[in-house]
């Protein structure tokens, strides 16, 4: 049978503009400077807003991915990029959250009056669109030389971004974020060397046609595999996630946990799904999700511990990130309508976390401003001071703990059909414990949010309405994600003609 | 086997030897910046590899960015280094943990050989795909060939990582040192016999850069070897105080190592109209459109290679 | 043995040593040798296939050849950043070690 040969699709150059944009702003941003920078970035998010939804609808009505060969050299000699409909969905995905923070760090990220321009700011705007680019980089990319430099793109946009402070604690945890990175994409690189000494190409759709059971796929694969998940933070790689999400700025923290982490976690679904599709074995996939089940366990546990509630939502990000990884002994193999089920679910949960984790940094953010400090013992009858703040974290929260009508809801209802109806069990229990424990450091924090009583001296400082509304906004679209009927959810499941027939 | 054959295989032998033996020295050698200098030593020894792999292309971007500018930033942090306080014995990993480590890794470079020992043969290769597809790109150089035209995407988002890297370094500065100077303060004397190379090998090494983007076009060279090159004549001049780090806030500095980047943007986009692709050549006119990126690629990658090693702006430029 | 095979079998003793340094120093800047000592070894496995691919008159295939230009590139920028937060973090500690860096004040920070 021939090699399938990348052929551009109409509309594929949607893709290059999907790339194209937030690069040439990050340079216009950095060239222009001073408060430019920030004009730049709010120009551009309409534009990358509606390139999404753009790439999505023609995805969604051709009912197939959109390709793109770059420079009209067809792989393997050249590069593709394609969009299938898990990129449409995490790319729509990236632009509400990215657009979200843009408007949300305005207050907080604003060259002060008289200065031609300011570090922090200009750092802010233009990494903000490096990581836009990064992330739509690593959605599209075809081929895995090209999604290796989206990685160290997304990775150099990412570590600044945390220790915009400049405080020393801050400096260590970046520096750390940074190491785990650059280990991690050594161990990728390494397995894409073996697999173009075996398969004589790196381009995804090639290699799903040219890999075979044998030794130099499974270790290229493991080496793959390990390298992304210490870039994922699942357990037990995820010691530098905590200090660095939460150290960073709070729209930052806000993208981090939200978009960033879910990067390698992409990848690793397309090297087991696209690039070698049935080489997954189950014992494999199991201890994936086994990790991805202590991940859930460790990170609920300690979000329980922490005295501070940025440190809480982080180690709650750890947590949630196990959940993706129950995806894989449910969706592998020809489970039939099960796997199906069981992918919707995995994507949906990284889209509903995304909005949910976003509002909570940014509701952590408002209300350490506001105080002036984020101790959770410290926070009894915030809620009187900032209403609006409280109940987005709230929904947020909800959202994370599977509470009906939200995506979380939905996606979890999913993982759990799935591992009942593939007679996996044991994860449906992972899955309802983790749902209790999410409840236990949420109420933790809501309770005495809620209920305290004492006066706060000094007066909690005022919040802008319109950076409430932000984050009310995004916990709303992780609350009603659900309420979506489940055919609009065909979307992530364009370019998976594997799965869904029953053998 | 004949005897020029053997005496090659036993110069390959040992230098694979003694890359391994500095790699290790590297590895174990209690003081750092004896490491470092290792460091540099097995950086050169590397690109000597990379000749008798018949890559050298590969071998000058090794000499000059792995080994020179990668070795020139350690040697500087190691020195600043110095003063500040090292690792207590009770942060080292014990014994079992060295052990355990040491089994593990060894394990992986088992596999990694294994699995490269049992790589296909014949090969699958690329190579018959280029040479057919070269002639269409105007350049003679393979190498040129793919990083500019058949893997533009990857050049291009390459040299966006850098202006990010370079990005976040400046992010590092204090709030009051923004748009100064990059680089610690120099020393009001710096060695003679520095300020006599920085006088009499920047000119050189300027021509010797450029002929290396010219010559790429055809012949092993390119913009990334001529960028380096430029990049560490800047850095000598300026360790030698002959040559001032521009502020960072200089407009003229951000056009410098945005027009690179921009350049390539700008070509690859106007592919669409006139080639019906993004990043893809007229056929009349690729080889021209090639060198025009190639040397802003040049420029700018000689700027921020250079700034990369200065680092965050530390000093108000004199007033 | 080929002198593919050697650099080959080289390249890979060269990733295990570079691995285990990473793991092994406490200091980040022994770490960041010990990871440049890693992805050389990971690009002369790159340069062994190529070479391997040699075909039509040329030494080798281009095609890895130049992913390992582009690579060596990426690598540097990642070495710079870390070199930059390191000596930012020599200067505010006066440590070159990641242990026991302070932590924030005890009333939480603002943002």
């Amino acid at each position: 049978m021939p090699e399938p040969v990348a052929v551009s699709t109409p509309g594929g150059a949607l893709l290059v503009w999907a790339l194209m944009f937030p690069a040439a702003g990050a340079l216009f941003a950095l060239a222009l400077g001073g408060r430019h920078a920030e004009r730049v970035v709010l120009a551009l998010m309409p534009v990358g807003l509606g390139l999404a939804v753009a790439i999505a609808a023609r995805v969604l009505r051709a009912d197939a991915a959109l390709v793109y060969v770059v420079g009209g050299w067809a792989p393997p000699l050249g590069i593709a990029l394609r969009a299938d409909g898990l990129s449409a969905a995490m790319m729509i995905t990236t632009a509400v959250v990215i657009c979200a923070t843009g408007l949300f760090a305005r207050a907080e990220f604003q060259t002060p009056q008289g200065l031609p321009e300011a570090r922090a700011p200009l750092a802010f705007w233009a990494l903000l669109l490096g990581l836009w680019g990064a992330l739509n980089a690593v959605l599209v990319g075809d081929d895995l030389f090209n999604l290796f430099v989206a990685l160290e793109l997304l990775t150099f946009a990412a570590v600044p971004l945390v220790c915009l402070d400049g405080r020393a604690d801050t400096l260590a945890a970046a520096l750390r974020y940074l190491l785990f990175a650059l280990l991690g994409s050594a161990l990728y690189l390494l397995g894409a060397a073996l697999l173009f000494g075996a398969y004589g190409t790196l381009d995804i759709v090639l290699l799903s046609d040219r890999v075979r059971a044998e030794p130099a796929a499974w270790t290229a694969g493991t080496l793959i595999t390990v390298g992304l998940l210490a870039k994922s933070a699942l357990f037990p790689l995820h010691l530098w996630l905590p200090p660095a999400h939460a150290g960073a700025p709070a729209p930052a923290s806000a993208v981090l946990s939200a978009l960033v982490v879910k990067g390698a976690f992409i990848l690793i679904v397309r090297l087991w799904f696209d690039v070698m599709p049935g080489l997954l074995t189950n014992a494999a996939a199991q201890v994936l999700a086994a990790l991805g089940a202590a991940a859930i366990v460790f990170g609920s546990v300690l979000a329980l511990r922490q005295a501070r509630l940025k440190m809480l939502v982080a180690y709650s990000t750890v947590a949630q990130i196990g959940y993706l990884f129950l995806m894989f002994p449910l969706a592998a193999g020809s489970a039939g309508p099960a796997s199906l089920g069981a992918w919707t679910g995995g994507l949906l949960q990284a889209i509903s976390h995304a909005c949910a984790k976003a509002a909570m940094f940014m509701a952590a953010g408002l209300i350490a401003q506001a105080l002036g400090h984020d101790r959770i013992a410290g926070l009894g009858g915030i809620a009187r001071a900032l209403p609006v703040t409280v109940f987005a974290f709230g929904l947020g929260g909800l959202s994370l703990m599977g509470l009906p009508p939200s995506g979380g809801f939905v996606a979890k209802w999913l993982l759990l059909s799935a591992a009942i109806d593939t007679g996996q069990w044991w994860w449906a229990l992972v899955i309802v414990a983790g749902g209790l424990l999410t409840g236990a450091y949420l109420f933790r924090v809501l309770t005495p949010a809620l209920t305290g009583g004492e006066a706060f001296l000094p007066p909690p400082a005022p919040v802008a309405r319109s950076r409430e509304a932000v984050v009310l906004a995004l916990a709303l679209i992780s609350m009603l994600l659900g309420l979506l009927p489940l055919a609009s959810f065909g979307l992530v499941q364009v370019g998976r003609a594997d799965m869904g027939v029953t053998p | 086997m004949t005897i020029a054959v053997t005496i090659a295989w036993a110069f390959d032998a040992l230098l694979a030897a003694t890359v391994l033996a500095v790699a290790l020295w590297t590895i174990v050698t209690r003081e750092t910046f004896a490491a470092v200098v290792g460091f540099v030593a097995f950086g050169l020894l590397v690109a000597l590899v990379w000749v008798r792999l018949a890559a050298p292309d590969v071998a000058m971007v090794e000499a000059a960015i792995g080994g020179g500018v990668t070795g020139v930033l350690l040697l500087g942090a190691a020195a600043r280094l110095r003063g500040v306080e090292a690792a207590t014995a009770a942060e080292w990993p014990g014994k079992t943990l060295r052990l355990v480590t040491g089994a593990l890794c060894a394990a992986v470079a088992a596999a990694l050989a294994a699995t490269m020992l049992l790589l296909p043969d014949p090969a699958p290769t690329l190579a018959p795909e280029a040479a057919a597809n070269l002639a269409s790109t105007g350049v003679g150089n393979p190498i040129t060939g793919v990083l500019m035209a058949f893997r533009g995407l990857d050049t291009l988002l390459e040299k966006v990582v850098l202006v990010l890297a370079l990005i976040g370094v400046w992010s590092l500065a204090q709030d009051s040192q923004w748009g100064g100077l990059p680089g610690p303060q120099r020393q009001a004397q710096p060695d003679q016999s520095l300020v006599f190379l920085a006088r009499l090998l920047p000119p050189v090494g300027i021509v010797i850069g450029v002929y290396l983007l010219w010559t790429g076009a055809d012949e092993p060279g390119g913009a990334f070897q001529g960028g380096a090159l430029l990049a560490a004549m800047w850095l000598l001049a300026m360790m030698a105080g002959l040559a001032a780090p521009p502020p960072v806030g200089s407009r003229r500095l951000r056009l410098v190592l945005v027009a690179g980047p921009a350049v390539f943007v700008a070509i690859g986009l106007a592919g669409f109209a006139l080639a019906d692709a993004f990043l893809a050549y007229p056929q009349a006119y690729a080889k021209p459109l090639i060198i025009v990126i190639e040397i802003a690629l040049m420029l700018s990658i000689a700027a921020t290679l250079a700034l990369l090693v200065a680092g965050p702006p530390e000093r108000m430029p004199p007033r | 043995m080929s002198e593919t095979t050697l650099f080959g079998l080289g390249a890979s003793a060269l990733v295990g040593l570079g691995l285990y340094g990473f793991v092994i120093h406490p200091e980040p800047l022994r770490k960041l040798l010990a990871f440049n000592l890693l992805v050389s070894g990971v690009f002369l496995l790159f340069g062994v296939i190529a070479r391997r691919g040699a075909a039509v008159g040329m030494g080798g295939d281009p095609i890895p050849q130049a992913l390992v230009i582009t690579g060596i590139v990426v690598a540097f920028a990642g070495s710079a950043l870390a070199v930059g937060l390191l000596l930012r973090l020599g200067q505010k500690t006066g440590r070159a070690t990641l242990r026991d860096v302070p932590s924030p004040p005890g009333d939480g920070t603002t943002s």
